[in-house]
């Protein structure tokens, strides 16, 4: 089966862990990314999350292959999720593994970073009112209802 | 002796809001070669229904590669265009 980041279900990351667990590793580093419904969300119970898939599995190889370069024994594991996913779930999850701390920390946050930047994935807010947003991370939400 | 110029047929795939907006999640559009991104930007928004909605400068991708819009296209290119990313 070819290699997949994305998945439809929520994120089991005890299988994360495993893929990049190695005798030369002395530190892991996980980041979760969740659904979030805070003050400056307004009522969010859902984020539903599409993606320019084939292009999302080409740009986070792009992005593995850049931490293996960048930190010298580095490990990788990244799943994004996709559809309907409840605050408080994870959406992404990143779990690094180096022979040392202080490169797990900067490899995971780097592919978060570039994720944010590169990976063609969208969410649409769905609000306790019935209402139903685009985010737009470079502004303020872009429609409003989203049946236009 | 002057040949016709050759015409392109490029896949056009649209995303999240922009799908919303012209009601498609695809469409096949043809532009004389040769052409950039842009130009099938411009075909777009100049020809589909609801295409004015999308933005004269949205990013882009042709097969699956972040691209400027100056970027060439060929015969076959599949062209995406991305509303702004969101993921994490």
């Amino acid at each position: 089966m070819a290699m997949t980041y994305l998945i439809r279900s929520p994120i089991s990351l005890d299988a994360l862990l495993a893929e990049v667990s190695a005798p030369a590793c002395g530190g892991t580093c996980v980041f979760l990314g969740t659904v979030r419904d805070g003050p400056e969300e307004q009522g969010v119970t859902v984020i539903e999350y599409s993606a320019y898939e084939e292009m999302v599995e080409g740009e986070l190889g792009r992005i593995v292959a850049e931490v293996r370069e960048r930190w010298s024994g580095a490990r990788v594991a990244v799943r994004h999720r996709l559809g309907r996913i409840p605050v408080g779930e994870a959406s992404i999850a990143i779990v690094t593994a180096a022979p040392h701390r202080a490169q797990a920390f900067e490899a995971c946050r780097y592919v978060i970073e570039e994720v944010k930047r590169r990976v063609p994935v969208w969410k649409k807010e769905l609000r306790a009112d019935g209402s139903e947003v685009w985010v737009d991370p470079s502004g303020r939400p872009t429609t409003r209802p989203a049946h236009v | 002796m002057v040949r016709p110029s050759p015409s392109g047929t490029i896949r056009v795939r649209f995303f999240a809001r922009y799908a919303e907006l012209v009601g498609r999640a695809e469409a096949a559009v043809a532009v004389p070669l040769p052409a950039t991104v842009g130009d099938v930007v411009r075909r777009v928004r100049d020809e589909f229904p609801g295409g004015q909605a999308l933005p004269e400068r949205p990013l882009a991708a042709v097969n699956l590669q972040h691209v400027k819009l100056d970027a060439s296209v060929q015969d076959g290119d599949e062209v995406a265009l991305l509303p702004p990313i969101a993921g994490g």
